[in-house]
């Protein structure tokens, strides 16, 4: 970004923030009303392959949803990984118009996560049938799902899956998550 | 009773034509389904498609008929305990998708693997590449008429199933890699195993390429049908052979190295019109180089260790868990609370025969991941059908499935 100089430019770098960097990986961070005019001038800057568009819920915190996107410059043979965040209902921007393969991707966040996508000519469930009313990636969905009442619907009924005796719940300490230093008939199915 | 005459003007005949175009053009449109369970989708796979007559006019892929919340159940377990879900990914080159999630744990751990457990790993991912290719080629030359070249194919994979086999103690399933290296070491045999398959596949490789390169009917269903051009592709995020078909040679084992990739020699074989042609030459000559590989992996195959030296992380050998104290102690904790990952995250893409699987792992610390995702190749290389498909005539729908040449396990995860 640094030969271009005009002030757009530079009041764009400036909404950025840089992360720290980890494993060799850059991570920037930016508000998600910038989002699409940064993606457009990193395209332009040669970042021409969007990799990956990941959904992330940090529940619990305030802006609860993190957009992950992995991008790629083939000719310089760089990566980076831009971030933004948003709230419940708040939707993100799409990017579809700058990378066509972002229409899946943002789909699958939308059905998993629950982040909507504004300005996304056709944000339907994929994975997901049409009508299901979850979205199975949150932290509170639980494991083992939640019934719909959907009557066309074949398998609605919960698993019993969580809880059972080789599966490790997640909880933040490990003498809570080991299966067996939970009580037995906790353990059996 | 009178009698009407009409008088009829015949006039220019194609100014009439002309004039009548419109309302001859409103033939009704007819929707058709195929799948989700149907031979050509190669799996459940769901098209919608809007015919005129022959031609498809609009395409709606419906995709997720194999989800089973792959990612969700990340969450819910411990990094070694994720290995096996790997394996019912891409579920032809189940060895490939292990290496693949062993070096995204452990590049989140910031291990460098000792140089025995990289070539190990090297030939692993060169023979799911061989087999995963030969499945995707006798599957497509079956949509398009070639009922043999199936058969052959098996053979072939057969020799590789009984070296995975002899590998991993497993043909199909083979959830061979820990995080910080493998199971167990090469078996006795193995290596020379692989060695007398590499030698012999040229020459069956020949064979496949005369039965299909001047087939007539392969080559009319093939040529200049299904093309994508190399930006579009590369716009869509297509990957792997779909991606180098068009005349991209992105490869990440080329562009981004790992597991000593940039110290073998090979070459990327790259299309020029990306039609399903190109994919199909562009897959029988990664075959090649993957032979190449495997032969110059054999030779230099060092000895040493086969595991990270982490015990506290890395899962200990087991007849120094069966007779050592601490080695217990080590066993029992990565086995109950899972190698204990630094918070951060990472992603990491390996070149699998369908394109680049990426893991994006985001942790919080501990032995259970805040979040994976899989980047699957094959949903991505989905992702284009709609564009694709329009234009073309249904007849036309086998041999551009064929050639993309994807896995639905691996795409609805």
């Amino acid at each position: 970004m640094s030969e271009v100089a005009d002030e757009a430019a530079a009041d764009l770098i400036s909404a950025v923030k840089i992360l720290p960097e980890f494993r060799g990986e850059t991570t920037w961070e930016v508000p998600k009303d910038r989002l699409v005019e940064l993606m457009g001038a990193l395209k332009k800057e040669g970042m021409s392959y969007l990799v990956d568009i990941t959904a992330v819920d940090n529940h619990g915190e305030d802006p609860r949803f993190e957009v992950v996107y992995e991008l790629c410059d083939l000719a310089g043979r760089r990566h980076l990984r831009v971030k933004t965040r948003t709230r419940e209902g708040e939707p993100v921007p799409s990017v579809c118009s700058i990378w066509s393969g972002a229409d899946w991707h943002e789909r699958e966040a939308w059905d998993m996560v629950g982040v909507k996508f504004s300005g996304h000519p056709d944000l339907r469930r994929i994975l997901m049938w049409d009508g299901y009313p979850h979205h199975p990636l949150r932290k509170d969905f639980p494991l083992e799902g939640l019934t719909t009442e959907m009557p066309d619907i074949a398998f609605t009924a919960k698993a019993p899956l969580e809880g059972g005796p080789f599966v490790t719940s997640p909880a933040p300490f490990s003498h809570e998550r080991e299966p067996r230093a939970r009580p037995a008939e906790e353990r059996s199915l | 009773m009178s009698t009407a005459t009409t008088t009829l003007e015949i006039g220019d005949t194609l100014a009439r034509t002309a004039e009548m175009a419109p309302q001859l053009d409103v033939g009704e449109k007819l929707v058709l389904n195929i799948g989700p369970s149907h031979p050509s989708t190669h799996g459940v796979l769901r098209l919608i498609l809007e015919l005129d007559g022959e031609v498809i006019t609009k395409a709606d892929t419906d995709v997720g008929y194999l989800h089973r919340g792959d990612e969700k159940i990340a969450e819910n377990m411990t990094w070694n305990q994720f290995v096996p879900y790997t394996d019912r990914l891409d579920y032809l080159a189940p060895l490939a998708n292990n290496v693949a999630y062993a070096c995204a744990v452990e590049k989140l751990m910031g291990y460098d693997l000792p140089p025995r457990a990289k070539v190990t790993r090297v030939i692993c991912c060169e023979l799911a590449r061989i087999s995963a290719h030969l499945l995707g080629l006798g599957a497509f030359a079956m949509d398009v008429g070639a009922m043999t070249m199936f058969l052959y194919t098996f053979t072939e994979r057969e020799k590789i199933y009984n070296l995975i086999e002899l590998l991993t103690g497993a043909r199909f399933t083979t959830s061979f890699t820990r995080v910080g290296g493998q199971t167990r070491d090469l078996p006795p045999g193995f290596l020379e195993g692989v060695k007398e398959f590499s030698e012999q596949f040229v020459g069956r490789l020949d064979e496949f390429g005369k039965m299909l390169n001047r087939n007539r009917i392969f080559v009319d269903r093939t040529k200049d049908v299904g093309v994508i051009s190399a930006e579009r592709a590369l716009d869509f995020g297509l990957t792997g052979p779909n991606l180098r078909g068009s005349g991209n040679d992105y490869d990440v084992r080329k562009y981004f190295p790992y597991l000593g990739y940039e110290t073998y020699d090979f070459e990327v074989p790259v299309g020029q019109t990306g039609d399903c042609y190109d994919r199909f030459a562009v897959r029988m000559e990664e075959m090649r180089q993957s032979v190449k590989i495997l032969l110059q992996a054999v030779a230099k195959m060092p000895g040493g260790a086969w595991m990270v030296d982490d015990p506290k992380n890395v899962l200990p050998p087991k007849d120094k868990v069966l007779t050592k104290m601490e080695e217990l102690i080590h066993q029992f904790l990565v086995v109950t609370q899972g190698p204990d990952a630094p918070p951060g995250e990472v992603y990491f893409g390996a070149e699998n025969p369908k394109g680049e699987l990426g893991f994006y792992l985001n942790s919080r610390g501990g032995g259970v991941p805040h979040r994976l995702k899989i980047r699957a190749p094959s949903f991505c290389n989905l992702g284009i059908l709609n564009t694709l498909l329009p234009g073309h005539t249904v007849s036309d729908v086998p041999a551009i499935l064929g050639s993309i040449d994807f896995v639905m396990g691996e795409c609805d995860r």
